[in-house]
């Protein structure tokens, strides 16, 4: 009986250990397994804590996803304005409709497109689009254009982790992919009743 | 044999370049369907045959006493069990890293020349034409990695990880545009990766023949190119995270058979 207390804490202590050595041996190789290549550095191959949370099948649980989120919704930078509106949507669609930027075949990294076509419907005339986000198919059309809607799109563009922590959506504003300009065009594509994607 | 096949390349390449709607896109099976019997993978089988035989490198020889986990020289049934664990080596290997392994000890071609040159071009492109060779060999064969080898484990485990790792500007990890059953990126249909389907899928179509860009790529290429849309840092060729990542695929789609060569978009 003795021996099967001691047994049981041992065991749990050479699984964690050893669940660390390989955590551990994937960082390193991370970075070992990478060159730097134009403007895709290896600064990239390194983990905020947010990348870090959300890497693992099961996502963390509900205290620290609040956590989180509380901490993305705090580097969200509003129009300083207040004003969420002036963009053009046919802008917003090229935005919308590119998928470019960033990689190391790229020569800058600014400039890039928002690649929303690669995971949302949006123009219900364009059939090439992705399926890993929701639809976004009249937008303004289904959900109005009040305050609340309008001010929780532009966070979600700016920086969808405030929202859901381990979302598959990247952090457009926060991850400099995309410039308040760029996302005002945007937020014109999903707002403007004149938008292909409103009618 | 090598006109006709060139023929079908050529006009597959020219339909393609053509503005492709998504439904064109949608109905690539059609195409694999019309490529069935002229699979154009098939010439860099015959390439790879030739370079397998042909005496080359310093050590002016040829392959035919590599080793690629079932014996000098044995080719049939070699590409369904890697990556595997090689004594002589002292690492995990895939095909593309074994053969770079046997040019270099049997012919003298430095593994260096290919790990820092470019795919399609030199030694790493007659590297693909073996990898064509070899696979082809393993047709219809079914996956069967040995994961009772603590070292392909262990790479088994380092890949589960590396598939979920996010990184870089986008916060994307391999699971991020492969974890969900029946998702597309615009047109594309993506694999299920996490399911044993999905992984004997992608594992095992590639290498491949892309016919929008009329080129043979192999795993290694396929890999990295999901690394540049990841937005991560340059994959070194050759180095562990892709032996881990492929270890993974391989070893959750055991069991399933592989399609290589495929025939891709
Ligand atoms: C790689 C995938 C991906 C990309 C790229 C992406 N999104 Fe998303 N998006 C998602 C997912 C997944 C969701 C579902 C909610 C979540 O997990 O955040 C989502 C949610 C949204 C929502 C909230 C929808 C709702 O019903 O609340 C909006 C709005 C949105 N995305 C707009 C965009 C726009 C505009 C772009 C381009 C600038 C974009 N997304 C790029 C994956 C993506
Ligand atoms: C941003 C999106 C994205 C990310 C991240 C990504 N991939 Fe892909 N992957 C794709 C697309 C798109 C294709 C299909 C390309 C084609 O058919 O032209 C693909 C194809 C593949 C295939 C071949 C599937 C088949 O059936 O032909 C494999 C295997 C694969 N990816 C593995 C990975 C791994 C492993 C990672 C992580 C290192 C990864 N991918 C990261 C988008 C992505």
């Amino acid at each position: 009986m003795k021996k099967l207390f001691i047994a049981v804490p041992l065991a749990l202590c050479t699984s964690v250990a050893v669940a660390d050595e390989l955590q551990t041996k994937v960082e390193e190789m991370m970075l070992s397994s990478f060159k730097a290549n134009g403007i895709a550095s290896l600064d990239r191959q390194k983990q905020d804590e947010i990348q870090q949370a959300c890497s693992s099948p099961t996502p963390p649980g509900a205290e620290t996803m609040q956590r989180l989120q509380a901490a993305e919704m705090a580097k969200i930078r509003w129009p300083a304005d207040g004003n969420y509106t002036g963009g053009d949507w046919k802008e917003g669609q090229k935005i919308a409709a590119s998928g470019r930027g960033l990689t190391w075949t790229d020569k800058t990294p600014n400039n890039n497109g928002g690649g929303c076509y690669n995971c949302h419907a949006m123009d219900p005339n364009e059939v090439s689009e992705g399926t890993i986000g929701p639809s976004l198919e009249g937008y303004a059309k289904l959900r109005g254009n009040g305050e609340e809607i309008v001010k929780y799109t532009w966070g979600k563009l700016w920086n969808a982790k405030a929202y859901h922590a381990c979302s598959d959506m990247p952090r457009n504003g926060y991850g400099g992919i995309l410039t308040e300009a760029q996302i005002r065009h945007v937020m014109a594509f999903l707002f403007d009743p004149a938008s292909p994607v409103n009618q | 044999m090598r006109k006709r096949i060139k023929a079908v390349a050529v006009c597959v390449g020219i339909a393609l370049t053509a503005p492709a709607s998504a439904q064109e896109e949608l109905n690539f099976d059609a195409y694999r369907e019309m490529l069935a019997d002229g699979n154009p993978a098939e010439l860099y089988e015959m390439e790879g045959e030739e370079l397998w035989r042909t005496a080359r490198g310093p050590k002016n020889a040829t392959l035919e006493q590599c080793d690629l986990g079932l014996g000098a020289g044995v080719v049939a049934g070699a590409a369904a069990q890697l990556p595997r664990y090689f004594e002589d080596a002292g690492r995990v290997q895939d095909i593309e890293t074994r053969l770079m392994y046997c040019m270099e000890t049997l012919q003298g071609i430095p593994s260096k020349e290919i790990i820092d040159g470019k795919f399609l071009q030199g030694e790493r492109a007659r590297l693909a034409a073996l990898v064509a060779y070899v696979v082809t060999h393993s047709k219809g064969e079914k996956i069967a990695i040995d994961l009772s080898h603590p070292k392909v484990k262990e790479m088994y485990e380092l890949g589960e990880r590396t598939f979920y790792y996010r990184l870089g500007v986008m916060d994307f990890s391999c699971a991020s545009c492969h974890s969900q059953d029946g998702k597309r990126i615009r047109a594309t249909q993506l694999p299920n990766i996490t399911t044993r389907e999905g992984a004997a899928e992608g594992w095992g179509s590639w290498p491949a023949y892309r016919v929008s860009s009329s080129q043979f790529w192999t795993m290694q290429h396929r890999l990295w190119d999901c690394f540049r849309q990841q937005r991560a840092a340059e994959p070194i060729f050759g180095s562990d995270v892709i032996i881990a990542l492929s270890t993974f695929m391989a070893g959750k789609g055991n069991g399933i058979e592989a399609k290589w060569p495929g025939v891709k978009r």
